[in-house]
Parts: C-alpha cells; structure tokens; sequence
C-alpha cells in the first residue's frame, strides 16, 4: 500500500493546485496499472516454477515450445475478445467462428487452388466479416451482445458444416501450407512460427489498443457509452470497426489452426469462446468494460495453457484439470477484485 | 423545545482519516428533540463521510456518537436503522421493476399462509400514505415515478422504519419549488418531540424556510452552528466558504441587446412525447436562459439540437446555413456542445482520468493516420485545466476523485477544445457547492465574452436571473414566453412556467 500511495516525483510537478483528498490515488494510477500487470506475471512465474519443480520434464525446451504452440489459437481469440470485453460486450461466436474461416481457408487453397496467400486472407477477411456482421447487429440492431453472438456462433457452427459438406477439408495438396504454423523460422530453436505470429499479433494489439482512435474509444465506450455518444463520437460505427477488428483475430485463428492441424475442421471450435474469454478475465480485464490490457491478456492466455500442460505432466488426470483451471479463474477474479477495493480505499 | 435537554443524536469529536488524507477533524453535532437541523458544507467538507460513519459504513477512528445520550457504535446501515437512523441518500436505493408497496417493504413483506400477499402490502402502503397525507398509488411502478414521486417513497419507506432521525442529502436537488413545499410539508408532519431530521443542502433559501439551526462544516472540521431565525443566509455562505460571497448581481443591461449576430435559429421543433413547436434564436455573445418546471420540456430541447433523441424542425440553422443532426457526432461537427445534467451517468468517464475525459471529444484532430498523438493530448488537456483552473494534482487524476465543480470544469473543458461556439448547459451547478458555483458563473460569463453562445437550462430561478441575457420560459413542452433580463422577476418566471395552455396533450412525466 505504502509504494502504491507515493507520488512519483516526475508527476507532481504537474501539481497546479493544493490537492484534494483523494490525489494519492490519482498520482499512482500508472504506477497501479504496471503493478496488475506483474501480478499477474508473477503468478504465471510461480505456476511455472511448480510445475518445474514437481516434474523437471516440464521445463525441457520441447514442452516449453508445446506450451507455447498451444497458446496460440486461444490467444488469439482472446486478443479479439479484449477489444470486445473492453467495450462491456461479449463475443460467443469466436469458436466457432474460427472454424468457419479455417473452413474459408480450405475453400480458397483446396477447393479453388488459389495461392497460400490468398488462403490466409480469404480467412481473415471471413473473420472480419463475421465480427461486422456481430457489430452491426449489436450496434445498429441494438441486440444485446450475449444474444447476438449467441445467434451468430450456432449460425458459424452451421456455415462451416454446410460449406464443408460435414467432412474436414485437407491441405495434404497445398504445399508448405502447415509450415505457416509449425515451421522453425530461427535454425536451432524449437519455437515454431506460430508463437511468433501470436507474439506479433499481440504486439499489434497493443499497439492499436493504446495508440490509436480505435483502441481510445474501445476503453471510452466501455467506461461510459452514453457519455462518448454526446460527446461528438460516433458511437455506432465505431463499435462495428471494434467487433470488425476483433472478428479479424478470430480470421487468423482460423488460419493458424488450418495450418496447424493441415486441415479445417469444420466441427470443432465450440468451447474455445470460453476459454478466450477465461483467458481474458485471468488476465485482468473487466467484464463490466472500460478496463483491460493486451499484456494482461496474454498472460491469461499462457497461464490457461501453462496450467493444462503442466497439469497433464504432473499426471493429474484429465478430468481434474478443467476442475483445476474453473478454480484458478475464481481466484484470479477474486484476487483481482480484492485489489481493485483495496485501491478504491 | 422539551424540558428534557439530552440531545437526540449528538456526534463528539469524531476523527476520520484514510491513507494521506484526514477527512474528518474533532467533528461535533447535536440534533435536538423536534428539530430540524441543517448541515452545510462545501463539496468535499466532510458530509458524506459523516453519513457513512452515521450509518455504519465506515468505522471512526476516534469520538462517540449518541442517541438519546446513551453511546452507540452503528456496525452497518441495517443496524442503524434499527437504531431508528434512516439515511436518504442522493442517489435513490429503489427498484424500478418494483412497485411502490413492494419497495417500501422490501425485506419485511406481509404473508398469509407463507405465500406474498399483495393486497395486505398495499393496504399497509396505503395507511402510511394516509397517515404522511401522501397522495401515491401503492401499486405504481417506482421506475415511472417522477424523481420528486421517487424522494416521497424513500421518506416513506424511512417512516415504516419507525425512524427517529431521518438523515436527508440534498433531498431537493432535482425538485421544483411545488414539490419542494410538498416535501417541507412532509418534514414538518414528521417532526415531533420524540424525532428529528439533519436537512444537508446547497440551496440557501430552503434553510430559512425548513430549519431551525444550521451546523456549518468546512474542510472537515466543525465551524459553528446557528439560529436560522437570526443569521442571514451570507452569513452562512461566508461560514462555509471562509470568504463572503455576492448575492444577487445581474448581467449587464446592455449585454442583452448585443449585435443580431444569430447562431443558432430553431423553427418549430417538435419531439412525438413533449415538445411542440419550439421556435427561438440565440445570439453570439449571449446566454438565452432556460427555466420551467421539471419536465416542461427543456431538456428535451437540449437533446434534440444535439440529435441526441428523435425530433423534427420546421428549420434549424447554425450560422445562418441549413442543417440536420441525426446524432451528438454531427452536432460536434457543427459545434455544438451539449453538457448534460447528469455529469455522472451523460457526461464523464468516471474511471478514466482527465485528460482523456477533456480530450475525448476532439480526438480524430489530434490523431495522424488513426494514430493518437498523447503528447499534444497532454498538452492541450493541460492548458485547459490550468486556464479553467481546475483543481487536480494532475491530469492523470481520475474523473471521479474530483469534486462537482471540478468534474463539471472538465465536460466544459472539453467542449472547448472541441472549439463548440454554441454551448448548451443543462444544470450547469447541479450538486456544485456554493464557492465552486461562483466559479462556474465567471466561467459562464467570460465564455460569452469571447463570443461563445451559450443556452443555459436551469431549475434555479437566481442563477437564471443572475446569469441570462434573455430567459425563455417553459411549460408542458412549449415556450410560453421569452424575457429580458431587466423586466424578468422570479414571480413572471414562474407565471410563465404554470401558464398551461387549454389543449390537453400526453401526459409530461417527470
């Protein structure tokens, strides 16, 4: 509490007035929001420290890789999410909305034999297609976000059966296409060029979460939406580009997990939602919007997959580790919620 | 009063302090048996914490609290209302989807057999409406009551406590001056030997008119405490803000004829709920005052020049050029600024700091290829604290750590930057103490000196006279007069307001 409440010498300089009570609060906002973030890595540091002293196998460099091959898909669906969850929305499409582009993707290289490029944006633009087509309901229809998404997953889940004729789509005939995902770009390291489209896709979010219009209204929508309208912002088309964006990462998860798994498979995806959004919330944003991080969010997303992996090399069987991962997401949300009153104080 | 001399609730040199700040200092108080006791402060003086401790909310660090003179310590608001302590807060504790019965005995519903039974609830209702003399219908649903409805089923549901002090914050903030005398009546009605009332308010005249004594608080500490009958309200003023304050002043007579310089010219706007026909023009350089009673349709007014809600016009011109706003973003573009009445809910993002909230409304022009360029946000927003003076350790504080005033300096703030020349203030005061209102009048008046236009809807009849240029009066959703600062009394004011017009038309709620 004691650091928290210090002002920073750099900040009081601004100091234009004799203060009111509550500045301590105000002046260590920054310093506050640094100290969320490396709570929650610490706690993914200290998951990996168990894990690694309970079975030493877990820190070997190929399951490190897998972890972080397997954060992949959720994280990317959670990084869309953010943008949405930041709002004060909420997106249940992105599973199996996932499915539908990488079902996009099969389209575009098997059925009609386009180039692995046009592949990968054929997905992606399905993706942002779908995330429009969540905003404009949800912003111009004015449907509830869990309604419309809710809509829009089982309408996902049926597009990707129908197109694909209920059967995986293979790539076995596109050349080199799995090594989008799996291929080693750095000779030597065991980290497959997934993990570096995650990271730089990350860094893109945060890049646009901070740094530009799009991510500044995403945080004001969230804080006060009826405040943002009268204040001049065209609230209704911004919200649309938001679920546009975040359909996008939903595109390249899709693309990701066609290469991964050299196929698209048309009926998996239902539950991954959840665990973008799990991630999400692990990572400290906030459900009720107007609060939230990239950084946080990527951290969600390695401690949901630190913990599966781990789990699973420490031998606890595999229907204890849902049980295990539900608890981690209280304690993480209580935890967090705690910090936030303490704050408040 | 009574023989018995034992105050009925006294506070002793309570002392509250959080991490770097002491909110409260050796704060004293008693409220007599059959009293009402007004408590006055400027925003940020200590009342709410006060409360909080009255209630239980908070623990205080060091003093005593009585009742009746025996000592009590209140663990929460439920215990103190057992204690027969009612607080009423600003912000009403109502369910909406709930009917007037069911909320006044939320907790405590009457049975039969074990199942609810509506009928008991609102015959119950009913006999505490009669024994208030309080014309409600039990079954009406809370949410379409008017806010002055709302207020009576709070006192309500305070008396079906059995209280022995009732605690009101601000209880007349949002009320018209009928309503208020209807919720005087209902104080008095209350008072008696064995019960008393602590009446916190900015509004000076209603002191005189309801209190016997007024306690004055000032940054946290106890200043002194009054006769109402022989103390002048200045006098109060002065207590509160350690510095005396002019009292009535008008705007200068020849402001009011300034060059026919019009802005903003509206032709019978209509919306299908309210308004009809409302036709006016505002001039660059003025301030055109709104009044009327609440729900006469000002507001409406003022959401539907910024296309906030749906409404028609025969004509809407802004510097003499046709247009239309479909939504507040073409309204911005236009330059017009609307500062909503409800800062809180309409106005800030609470959670985000200052300078986002100041520059939230202009940044597309200080952005590059959808890039935000924070340097110049941090500039601007800057300056535009420094030049409005807000008080805030810096522009990184959050909205909601600053007081009324500062938080209204900040929604007006960023109507500057935005460079709006026609600015719409709806209750620019609303829950601003009286140094910090001073504050914003100069603010109103330099404004118009630099030849913004400004509209200013407000339910105060003295600011209204102090501050407009012209005042356009409001009844049932028309404008049933247009007045000159010099002919203009709070008397033709309010003749204006009530001047119904013989066509019925919906019914205008709240």
């Amino acid at each position: 509490m004691s650091i928290v409440e210090t002002p920073t010498p750099k900040e009081s300089k601004v100091l234009t007035a004799p203060s009111s009570p509550p500045r301590a609060q105000g002046l260590s906002l920054r310093l506050r929001s640094s100290l969320q973030q490396l709570l929650a890595f610490g706690s993914l540091i200290v998951l990996v420290v168990f894990f690694g002293v309970m079975n030493a196998r877990f820190l070997l460099p190929g399951n490190l890789s897998d972890i972080l091959l397997s954060t992949v898909v959720i994280g990317l669906l959670a990084l869309g999410a953010t943008f949405v969850i930041v709002t004060g929305g909420i997106d249940l499409s992105v599973g199996t909305g996932m499915s539908l582009c990488s079902v996009m993707v099969g389209v575009v290289l098997t059925y009609l034999g386009l180039p692995i490029w046009a592949g990968i944006v054929g997905g992606i633009l399905m993706g942002a297609v779908i995330g429009a087509v969540n905003g404009f309901l949800i912003s111009f229809l004015k449907i509830p976000p869990f309604i419309a998404t809710l809509a829009t997953m089982l309408v996902c889940q049926g597009m990707a059966l129908v197109v694909s004729g209920t059967k995986p789509i293979y790539f076995t005939g596109t050349e080199g296409f799995a090594n989008l995902a799996l291929g080693k770009p750095i000779a030597g390291l065991v980290i497959p060029n997934a993990v570096f489209i995650f990271f730089g896709a990350a860094a893109l979010a945060g890049v646009v979460m901070s740094k530009t219009l799009l991510g500044r209204y995403t945080f004001s929508i969230g804080s006060n939406e009826e405040a943002t309208a009268l204040s001049g912002i065209n609230v209704r088309s911004w919200k649309l580009w938001i679920y546009t964006a975040a359909g996008a990462f939903t595109g390249l998860a899709g693309v990701i997990i066609a290469a991964r798994l050299n196929s698209a498979q048309p009926g998996q995806g239902m539950g991954y939602e959840l665990q973008a959004i799990a991630a999400v919330v692990i990572g400290g944003t906030s459900l009720a919007g107007g609060k939230g991080s990239i950084v946080g969010t990527v951290i969600g997303a390695l401690i949901m997959s630190v913990l599966t992996n781990g789990l699973r090399v420490i031998s606890v069987p595999q229907e204890w580790q849902n049980v295990a991962i539900g608890v981690v997401i209280l304690v993480a949300v209580y935890l967090d919620m705690l910090r936030r009153k303490e704050a408040a104080k | 009063m009574t023989a018995d001399q034992t105050p009925l609730l006294s506070v002793h040199g309570v002392e509250k302090s959080f991490p770097g700040v002491r909110a409260l200092h050796n704060m004293h108080l008693d409220l007599r048996r059959g009293e009402v006791l007004a408590l006055v402060g400027e925003n940020g003086a200590g009342k709410s914490t006060l409360m909080k401790l009255l209630s239980g909310i908070y623990v205080p660090d060091e003093g005593t609290f009585e009742l009746n003179g025996v000592a009590f310590t209140p663990a929460g608001p439920k215990h103190a209302q057992e204690l027969g302590i009612s607080i009423i807060h600003q912000e009403f504790n109502l369910m909406a989807d709930l009917t007037v019965s069911q909320n006044i005995y939320i907790g405590r519903e009457p049975r039969r057999f074990g199942m609810l039974s509506e009928r008991a609830l609102n015959r119950k209702t009913q006999d505490l409406f009669d024994r208030m003399s309080l014309k409600l219908d039990p079954r009406e649903r809370c949410g379409d009551l008017t806010v002055a409805k709302q207020q009576m089923v709070e006192i309500a549901k305070a008396l079906s406590h059995d209280s022995k002090v009732i605690i009101m914050d601000e209880p007349t903030a949002a009320l018209n001056d009928a309503e208020v005398a209807t919720l005087h009546e209902l104080i008095r009605g209350f008072v008696s030997p064995e019960t008393g009332v602590i009446y916190i308010s900015h509004r000076m005249d209603e002191l005189k008119q309801i209190s016997q004594r007024v306690t004055v608080i000032r940054d946290g500490e106890y200043v002194d405490t009054v006769d109402t009958e022989k103390t002048s309200m200045q006098e109060v003023i002065s207590l509160m803000v350690g510095r005396s304050i002019s009292g009535d002043q008008r705007p200068p007579a020849d402001a009011a004829d300034r060059a026919d310089d019009v802005v903003l010219s509206v032709e019978g706007l209509t919306t299908p709920s309210l308004l009809k026909s409302v036709s006016f023009a505002l001039r660059r350089g003025e301030i055109l005052g709104f009044a009327g009673l609440m729900g006469a349709g000002r507001t409406e007014v003022a959401r539907a020049l910024v296309g906030a809600d749906k409404a028609s016009f025969e004509h809407l011109k802004v510097n003499g050029a046709d247009v239309q706003v479909p939504n507040p973003a073409v309204a911005a573009k236009l330059g017009i600024g609307y500062l909503s009445e409800d800062r809180k809910h309409l106005g800030l993002m609470l959670e985000r700091d200052v300078k986002e909230n100041i520059m939230l409304s202009s940044l597309v022009e200080n952005s590059a290829g959808g890039f935000i360029k924070d340097a110049a946000l941090r500039r601007t927003a800057d300056e535009y604290a420094r030049k409005l003076r807000i008080k805030t350790p810096s522009i990184r504080q959050l909205a909601r750590n600053l007081s009324g005033g500062n938080q209204q300096k900040v929604v007006i703030a960023k109507w500057l930057v935005k460079d709006c020349d026609i600015l719409i203030f709806d209750e620019p005061t609303r829950g601003i103490d009286v140094g910090a209102k001073d504050e914003i009048y100069k603010l109103l008046n330099e404004l118009a000196g630099e030849g913004k236009a400004i509209i200013m809807i407000s339910s105060e009849l003295p600011e209204v006279l102090r501050l407009s240029h012209r005042i356009a009066v409001m009844c049932e959703g028309r404008i049933t007069g247009f007045l000159n600062n010099a002919e203009a009394t709070q008397e033709n004011i309010m003749e204006l307001a009530t001047r119904r017009v013989s066509i019925t038309t919906g019914a205008p709620t709240s």
